[in-house]
């Protein structure tokens, strides 16, 4: 007996697949117009600035520990810092920051 | 040669799974945060770790989570989803860009771990990405999401609010740092980041629209203006 709630997860499971798996599976014989590429390009640069803002300052109910945070991992990246490096300096400098406030 | 070949292969997997680490650590306290509110909302542990297995979608699973508390219906919650997952089809269609060709099974696998992190962190590589990278990469993404999903729903509640605090910015993190050296001394990137974080925030700090419709809409405005522009001026500016 499956019960309901597993039902709506096979649901929520196949709407979340489909948009994933078709344009990777239908689009691989389909040479797009130049500009059309460029826009496909152009993709992950603006999703990341949609990804961020406004996200980042609702992290905590106070504003700016995400403001603080962002500086953070701004600044470590800057200077060159690797990925995961940017991600763990910047936990560890808001926890103490957190804590010490 | 065979095994030359499967050398490489392992190598690409290694590289992807090298890749992931970022996301793997980011995911840890997301996921813990899941299974804690699935075991509040009533959800036993098989149903909790099974949305992480078969939907693997952090903001939908929360949503449902919050729908299944409010006794909303279930179709209403697989139709909310749908929505709020949208931006994969965009996502997918860019990455179908900088995938290397390969048979339509192996692509309709590894197209299960695209999330709006494993995305980034693939699609701003400079090169071409393998199938097998691929594989490595979305692997120890899910490998995360699913086993500390179970973790929070065990020992979630037992956590210190510190260490939940502090890695609420992890996801954060990530973005920037996957941004920010691609922004080093290239205006269009700046442009397409802003653009887009202008829209979105507008459009849902007025509500406008709903989240999920507010990233696919500020990213299409900001990845066709942009383009638009820099044909204007004449300039590919893209390499």
């Amino acid at each position: 007996m499956i019960s309901p709630i597993i039902w709506m997860i096979i649901g929520m499971g196949v709407a979340t697949y489909v948009p994933r798996m078709i344009p990777l599976v239908v689009l691989q014989k389909i040479q797009f117009p130049p500009f059309i590429q460029g826009v496909l390009k152009n993709v992950p640069y603006a999703i990341l600035g949609a990804l961020i803002f406004p996200g980042i300052f609702f992290i905590q109910d106070e504003i700016w520990f995400g403001i603080v945070g962002a500086i953070i991992a701004f600044l470590l990246s800057y200077i060159g810092a690797n990925v995961i490096i940017v991600v763990i300096g910047t936990i560890s400098i808001l926890s103490i920051v957190s804590y010490l406030t | 040669m065979e095994a030359t070949l499967s050398k490489g292969l392992f190598n690409q997997f290694k590289q992807g799974v090298l890749g992931g680490i970022s996301i793997a650590i980011g995911y840890l306290p997301i996921a813990i945060t899941y299974g804690l509110i699935a075991r509040s909302t009533g959800l036993s542990l098989t149903e909790t770790v099974l949305m992480s297995v078969i939907v693997y979608a952090g903001a939908s699973q929360y949503i449902a989570l919050d729908m299944i508390g409010k006794q909303i219906g279930m179709m209403e919650i697989v139709f909310t989803t749908f929505i709020v997952n949208i931006r994969h089809l965009l996502m997918s269609a860019s990455l179908n860009e900088k995938v290397e060709k390969d048979s339509g099974l192996k692509r309709a696998i590894y197209s299960f771990g695209i999330t709006d992190e494993t995305f980034s962190v693939a699609s701003v590589q400079k090169s071409m990405l393998t199938t097998g990278y691929m594989f490595g990469l979305t692997f120890i993404a899910y490998f995360s999401w699913v086993l500390f999903s179970a973790v929070g729903y065990i020992v979630g509640a037992n956590l210190p609010t510190v260490f939940q605090d502090g890695m609420s910015v992890a996801l954060y993190a990530m973005f920037i740092g996957l941004l920010v050296p691609s922004l080093k001394g290239n205006m269009k990137v700046l442009f397409l980041a802003g653009t887009a974080a202008i829209f979105n925030s507008v459009f849902t700090l007025c509500q406008v629209l709903s989240t999920g419709w507010s990233i696919v809409v500020s990213t299409l405005i900001s990845a066709i203006l942009v383009e638009l522009v820099s044909w204007m001026k004449g300039g590919h500016l893209h390499d």
